[in-house]
């Protein structure tokens, strides 16, 4: 349970980051570390190079950027949750993500990159049509998460930062299931309405932990067609009746 | 080996560290700060908490090297003239402990969320499911936070 041994650089800025991740075909960008040193400590990881991001300037800022909020990197799930910035959405699921002591020093952009499919600001980023900043371009949420752990990140690219629509007007409800506070949910459900007149004018609803990412689907009917992940702790029927009790919830406080 | 310049409950040190070595390890080992208790390694059971920079953090999920810097307080440095905290004050109260290897991190997490105003209930409930009790002592701690919350 200690981590193995690796190189260990603390570059002060975007260039050398990205220069020093060039050198090490398996570096590992270290962030909050939330996920990260688990990993290293039970050694399912043995990365030859840790580049840290603790010091790189520029990544801790939220602000208003036209129609979106651009949340850097290194900003911590803390930051984000206090900020009057945050959306709406992320700021009810923020309290779902790990545990209240972990969110301290877990960072939105460790979140992103990291990709668990049960990641409930993965979930929130898909559902508002954000996207994902790095050193080379801006990707589209939906395309940015392959698959559990996956991301459509290449070698030598780096997160920077993350934009989040406001969707003004809109309405928003965060679901999640799990078994114990702080665990990884089982199923977690996203929704954002549009309404005119009192009628869904609008809707983008997602899921997350029952599939290999965050998937938006285009109504409650196409949960019972989905193909969904089972677990050790739940079958995909379960998981298909859960998420569809999360869904009629989420839909019924996002619409009230 | 990595140079490491920080303070520690007040106190400044200076040391060559590898980068792989844990805050808890450091803690621990190489200052002999063994009020920080190691239990799960792996930030499930809240045990190693600490304060860096003002903040509640898995000492076990931090490498030393990130806190380069920074100033770190355990639990040994809640108080230093030998008198209780109205926090421990109220965990000796309401018997908040059995065996104890658990309390260090429920100091410390307790500690940080007190900081930012009177917590509910519900918020001292929601911060203790990242904190591990296994003589399953929740209901005086949640009693003994709720006390030093209000005074």
């Amino acid at each position: 349970m200690k981590p193995p041994r690796f190189e260990y650089a603390r570059p002060e800025s975007l260039e050398e980051a990205v220069a020093l991740l060039a050198e090490g075909e398996d570096a590992k960008v270290l962030a909050g570390g939330q996920s990260l040193v688990p990993a290293l400590n039970m050694r399912l990881l043995r990365p030859s190079l840790l580049v840290d991001l603790g010091r790189v300037r520029g990544l801790d800022r939220i602000e208003a950027r036209n129609s979106s909020v651009a949340v850097g990197a290194r900003v911590t799930q803390r930051a984000f949750a206090e900020s009057p910035l945050v959306p709406p959405l992320a700021a009810e699921a923020l309290p779902h993500v790990g545990h209240y002591v972990t969110r301290n020093r877990g960072t939105v952009g460790g979140s992103i990159a990291h990709a668990d499919a049960a990641a409930e600001l993965s979930l929130c980023l898909v559902v508002l049509g954000g996207s994902v900043v790095t050193n080379r371009r801006t990707i589209p949420a939906e395309e940015f998460f392959v698959g559990h752990f996956t991301t459509a990140l290449e070698p030598g690219e780096l997160v920077v930062e993350t934009l989040w629509p406001r969707l003004d007007g809109w309405r928003f409800a965060f679901e999640e299931f799990a078994q114990r506070r702080g665990d990884y949910g089982l199923s977690l459900v996203a929704v954002a309405l549009r309404l005119e007149d009192g009628v869904v004018a609008e809707s983008r609803l997602g899921l997350a932990s029952v599939t290999d990412r965050p998937t938006l689907v285009a109504d409650a009917e196409a949960v019972e067609s989905l193909e969904l992940w089972g677990n050790l702790h739940a079958s995909p029927d379960y998981l298909r009746n859960l998420t569809r009790i999360l869904v009629a919830r989420a839909v019924a406080r996002a619409a009230a | 080996m990595t140079h490491l310049e920080l303070t520690v409950n007040g106190r400044r040190y200076r040391e060559e560290v590898e980068p792989r070595l844990l805050l808890s390890d450091f803690l621990r080992h190489t200052l002999g700060l063994t009020g920080t208790h190691v239990g799960c390694e792996h930030g499930v059971c809240g045990a190693c908490t600490v304060h860096v920079d003002g903040l509640a953090t898995r000492s076990c999920l931090t490498l030393a090297v990130q806190v380069d810097g920074a100033e770190v307080e355990t639990v040994e440095g809640l108080t230093r003239d030998g008198a209780l905290t109205a926090l421990q004050q109220a965990f000796h109260e309401h018997g908040a402990l059995q065996c104890g290897f658990c309390t260090p991190g429920m100091l410390m997490a307790a500690a940080d969320l007190l900081a930012r105003g009177r917590p509910t209930r519900e918020e001292i409930v929601d911060m203790l499911s990242g904190q591990i009790c296994r003589c399953t002592g929740y209901e005086p701690i949640v009693r003994a936070i709720e006390q030093a919350a209000a005074s």
